[in-house]
């Protein structure tokens, strides 16, 4: 391989980083890294072409993990569908339940009760506080930090995951929100035991940040790599805490209102620079704005039914026509596409994956960095195998 | 200064690491075999089939309707009907299920089949440590060995087990006081009118609507 190649391969007009200069001598060197790598958080492969260090060219290979998820959703009804969108970014199903109830609710003009809202903004705020936790965690530990900061993340996860399994039933698979609700009611105890662990939590970032947000190493790995530039980010349709870290404004709970978000108070973190320290840092404020709006949403959660009488369990079919539902999942915009044609099943139903979408970049952030970088910035964009490949 | 984040990130390390031996809230793991943490009422693994009084066989809640074998969404339930019907709790004639397998290296716990079931005749169970050496056979349940009873449900689901029997005896209390009228309304209807010539048959349509 020629490293001539490298630039013809750019795109006239395409916000690319400038074509990186190799000197001409020697050849490239191509290196497929994954899909048992063990950086790469499941199966995926980059084909990686080096000039010594330092990376001219990435092709990432996605699809290992492909499980048919979209078919599945055509032979099965509304309901059963729910359980397998758990699967798709498995480390946070209630959101995932969520933009699917979201896009059936529109789609039959279904409306939620009180309660079953606060609960849903509750359980999404949790799922985003331990999935930032975690995300932080497995960064560090690609940084080289191997454990600790991974196991002070997963110390709280798991407070969170307990209370997950308390009240849905299981810890990761919770399949909880149902069309026009949610499966059960927090008993006055599971509430409490929730505004327990959310008093808890302030104190683990604090502790998170005096750890690590000062720490050298981290600022000499992170700061000033793997730069996203905002005009790319918008226009590759990056989403997320990807995107915030760029500098753009752009979060759906503030922009779409969807469920309550209207009444909460909560600001939006912003980076500046767009690199691999921005996006760790805008998590750590969003995990921190997410403890505001869990203290709001326990404050004020009303009683009442959780479940909208006149919502269906069986022979649920809705009027033929189409719906699109879409959240601020932890991870970006996580939205469902469905199409109806009066059946019990959806005769299509399109996930629109944060994931996959966030990792259309990858190329353009990695190029001219070194490869022990590349590991940091994959990291560092969140992404969840299950939700990529479906 | 240079290093100053590290060392206090150090700090916080020590501090974790001897706080440990100090405080019993920071140890956070169990020795797992010996040592077992409660699990919370809701929790849920594989879905098992309740059955009423010591019986499994005649005492079994199912109808064999079928339901959650269709909603079922990694259709894992396969479910044979009888041809002959025996009472069901309320005293109707029903039909049973003469084969009712559930394969669970294929359920994936996810409870469908509970809130689909009209007859609250199938929950699910929270026992976890399900390992067999036999791969195929081992992990396909035959009705037998999903037959728990009653009692067992309110062992591990106390609170739900509870609404559920309650809702159980409402109907029953329902269905026994709609054949008690119907049959009230049969004798007042032949007493009131002794011309019909047959009053027979009027209490045994309501034995048999009971």
């Amino acid at each position: 391989m020629n490293s001539l190649d490298v630039k013809t391969e750019r795109v006239e007009g395409w916000n690319r980083p400038p074509v990186i200069e190799t000197d001409g001598e020697g050849e490239l060197l191509e290196v497929a890294m994954g899909p048992h790598h063990p950086s790469t958080h499941g199966v995926f492969r980059m084909d990686l072409a080096l000039d010594g260090e330092r990376v001219v060219r990435l092709k990432p290979v996605f699809g290992y993990l492909h499980r048919n998820h979209e078919q599945i959703a055509e032979t099965v009804s509304y309901l059963a569908m729910m359980p397998y969108t758990d699967r798709l970014d498995y480390i946070c199903s209630l959101t995932n339940n969520w933009a699917y109830a979201l896009a059936v609710e529109k789609l039959v003009g279904q409306e939620v009760p009180e309660r079953a809202e606060y609960l849903r903004v509750i359980l999404a705020e949790l799922t985003r506080a331990q999935n930032h936790a975690s995300t932080i965690g497995f960064l560090l530990q690609e940084m080289g930090a191997s454990g600790t900061p991974l196991m002070y993340a997963f110390r709280e996860r798991e407070k969170i995951l307990d209370l997950f399994e308390s009240l849905t039933g299981s810890r990761m698979m919770c399949n909880y929100m149902r069309f026009g609700g949610c499966r059960v009611d927090a008993s006055p105890a599971w509430l409490d035991a929730a505004r327990k662990v959310v008093a808890a939590l302030p104190a683990f970032v604090d502790e998170f940040e005096r750890f690590l947000s000062g720490n050298e190493i981290v600022m000499a790995r992170c700061q000033g790599v793997g730069i996203l530039r905002p005009d790319l980010a918008v226009n590759a349709g990056v989403t997320g805490p990807m995107l915030r870290a760029s500098g753009v404004n752009y979060d759906i709970r503030k922009v779409d209102h969807y469920g309550i978000y209207d009444r909460f108070k909560f600001r939006v973190p912003l980076g500046d620079h767009g690199d691999i320290y921005d996006r760790y840092m805008v998590r750590v404020l969003e995990i921190r704005e997410s403890i505001g709006i869990l203290e709001q949403a326990l404050k004020d959660i009303p009683n009442g039914p959780v479940m909208d009488p006149k919502a269906k369990i069986r022979g649920f079919r809705p009027k033929p026509g189409e719906a699109y539902g879409r959240i601020e999942a932890p991870k970006g915009e996580l939205g469902f596409y469905l199409i109806s044609d009066g059946t019990p099943n959806p005769y299509r139903y399109r996930v629109r994956p944060p994931s996959l979408i966030n990792l259309t970049v990858l190329e353009d952030m990695c190029l001219g960095s070194n490869v022990a970088d590349v590991v940091l910035i994959f990291g560092s964009v969140d992404i969840v195998l299950g939700e990529v490949d479906r | 200064m240079l290093g100053e984040g590290i060392l206090k990130g150090l700090a916080e390390t020590a501090k974790n690491f001897a706080g440990s031996f100090v405080s019993k809230e920071r140890m956070t793991t169990v020795e797992y075999p010996e040592e077992r943490l409660p699990l919370p009422e809701a929790s849920r693994n594989f879905p098992f089939l309740v059955y009423d009084g010591s019986d499994w066989q005649a005492g079994l809640r199912c109808v064999a309707c079928q339901i959650c074998e269709k909603e079922c969404p990694p259709k894992c339930i396969y479910i044979e009907k009888s041809k002959d019907k025996k009472p069901d709790y309320v005293g109707k004639l029903q039909i049973y299920p003469t084969k009712f397998d559930i394969d669970i290296s294929v359920c994936m716990s996810c409870q469908i089949c509970v809130e689909v079931c009209p007859f609250e005749a199938i929950k699910m169970n929270n026992e976890f440590e399900l390992a067999t050496d036999n791969r195929f056979g081992g992990l396909l349940l035959d009705r037998k060995e999903l037959a728990k009873s009653n009692e067992y449900y309110h062992q591990i689901h106390p609170t739900e087990a509870a609404e559920v029997d309650a809702r159980l005896a409402a109907e029953k209390a329902k269905a026994e006081a709609k054949a008690k009228a119907a049959a009230d309304a049969a004798a007042a209807k032949a007493a009131g009118a002794p011309a019909t010539p047959t009053p027979v048959a009027k209490p045994s349509e309501g034995e048999r609507k009971s």
